[in-house]
């Protein structure tokens, strides 16, 4: 049955803006986006938001519902109390653009960054050849919609705006790892580039982007930790160099 | 409102909410509960150092195994193994304690956990965190969690031990085998759960093929990964219930040595 209930909304243009009440009704079986919806039909038309798939698949309607980093899409009223207040605020980590959209080119400016898949220059597209235990791992961080929200709920940028250039971010570690682990890729990465150049060891492994993750990908337990220890070997680890002087092998 | 447009430094800007959290939950009941967790233990550990109640019967007390010292009983050293004479005078457990302690300091998950609840960096997800300043583990003294496998390999070496423990307390006061009292039951328990918190540790998962990418030409590897894969899956409930458990059965074994607990089937 439906309710009216109590929205907080941030609204504004680049960081200035304020948190603006609203009542609006509420449907069984809506979303948090629905509302924001009928908000912009009823109440507020030129309230800002992205949004695309409503499906959870596009990664467009990240938002801050109640603090928690969230697809708008994906969470439902009906976890919320009809009498509680439902405060909605843009991604804290970008710039704003507009109420609940956000600049996320910094992104895009890291993900250029990262060298790119590099197949061996014999095998021509459609040739490849790799067993199914080989690629699983990868296979898991291409489920990635980018959503941002992993970069979003890091401290290591959102607590701290200086750190942005030396940082890439959860989103860019889970590429990392998925192509210093494909079994077809012959770039030579390096793992710990990884640290040096896209400053893993910010990371200080408190999990939160596997927690915010709407994939359920686990970022820090499958990617983050499995580089981490990657750069341990070829950094710190004098046994592992050691053994690799001796039987003329890298990894 | 102010229009702006993509060149402007405005639009530079993050939303500014002078809040740390907007969250409406109980955030800090996870990291409140971790802080208390892990000071208990270690309050349990300090006092557990410098009690000299390191065996009851065939039972040895967790903290104090392997006993390196003469200062300790025949009983609580390894194959009678005691290098450190009468000319050591401290505490026997310093000479161990150092080495499961490290395990746990640097592991990926207590990692998560103090710098949660005592470090507050962050101490919830989405809730800032009281530092001007943020550099992680890029440098000294931090920078050195990465010698966490060679942790891994003295854990590894302590688990066995305790293991090894567990298995002797099937013999009664007297020496013989075929005794199973509670003292048995908990160190059994206790040594199940460390081998499971030790070798589910994602060092040993990196080990044992997490490095290799192609998995399908080491198929013995790879199935020892899947199988650490699955211990490491339940890393944090290990790794509590083993902070407990080895708290528990070390509390125990000592109550047994002062006389505290002597029922029959202690």
């Amino acid at each position: 049955m439906g309710y009216k209930a109590k929205f907080r909304v941030w609204r504004g243009e680049a960081g200035e803006g304020r948190l603006e009440d609203f009542t609006v009704e509420v449907n069984e079986g809506e979303v948090v986006l629905d509302i924001i919806h009928r908000l912009q039909a009823t109440q507020a038309p030129d309230l800002a938001v992205r949004w695309n798939c409503k499906a959870g698949k596009c990664g467009s309607c990240s938002m801050e519902i109640n603090g928690k980093p969230r697809l708008g899409c994906m969470t439902r009223m009906s976890t919320f109390e009809e009498d509680e207040t439902i405060t909605v605020t843009p991604l804290r980590t970008f710039p704003v653009i507009k109420d609940l959209v956000c600049d996320v080119s910094f992104n895009y400016e890291k993900a250029r960054e990262i060298p790119s898949f590099t197949p061996p220059a014999d095998v021509k597209p459609g040739e490849y050849r790799m067993q199914q235990v080989d690629v699983q791992r990868s296979q898991e961080f291409r489920k990635c919609i980018e959503c941002f929200l992993c970069q979003n709920v890091c401290h290591v940028i959102r607590d701290h705006e200086e750190n942005k250039k030396a940082f890439a971010g959860p989103r860019y570690f889970i590429r990392i790892a998925e192509l210093d682990m494909h079994p077809y890729d012959v770039q030579d990465r390096r793992p710990q580039t990884a640290q040096e150049e896209h400053g893993l060891g910010f990371c200080n492994i408190t999990k939160c982007c596997t927690e915010v993750c709407p994939e359920h990908i686990k970022i820090t337990d499958n990617a983050i930790i499995p580089v981490k220890e990657r750069v341990v070997d070829r950094k710190y680890d004098p046994l592992v160099w050691l053994g690799s002087k001796i039987f003329k092998r890298s990894s | 409102m102010t229009q702006t447009t993509a060149e402007s430094p405005v639009r530079k800007q993050r939303a500014q909410l002078k809040t740390r959290t907007l969250r409406t939950d109980r955030w800090w009941l996870a990291p409140g509960l971790t802080f208390a967790g892990l000071l208990v233990f270690l309050i349990y550990g300090f006092w557990a150092i410098f009690d000299t109640s390191h065996l009851a019967g065939s039972y040895i007390a967790p903290f104090s195994s392997p006993c390196l010292a003469t200062s300790c009983p025949e009983g609580a050293r390894l194959f009678g193994f005691a290098p450190f004479g009468d000319w050591y005078t401290l505490p026997p457990g310093i000479l161990i304690l150092g080495l499961p302690g490290g395990f746990r300091l640097t592991c990926y998950y207590y990692r998560k956990a103090y710098y949660r609840s005592y470090w507050l960096s962050p101490p919830a997800c989405g809730v800032a965190e009281p530092h001007k300043k943020y550099t992680g583990e890029t440098r000294f003294p931090l920078i050195l969690q990465n010698i966490h496998r060679y942790f891994f390999y003295f854990g590894a070496v302590i688990a066995l031990i305790l293991t090894y423990d567990a298995v002797l307390a099937f013999r009664d006061k007297d020496g013989n085998w075929g005794h199973v009292g509670l003292g048995t039951i908990i160190l059994v328990v206790n040594a199940i759960l460390i081998l499971c918190y030790t070798f589910g540790c994602h060092s040993c998962r990196h080990i044992t093929a997490g490095r290799l990418n192609h998995f399908s030409k080491h198929p013995l590897r790879y199935r020892a990964w899947t199988l650490v894969s699955k211990l490491n899956a339940k890393h944090q409930q290990f790794a509590w219930a083993s902070l407990f458990s080895v708290m528990l059965a070390d509390l125990y074994v000592r109550l047994v040595a002062k006389g505290i607990i002597n029922f029959p089937f202690a």
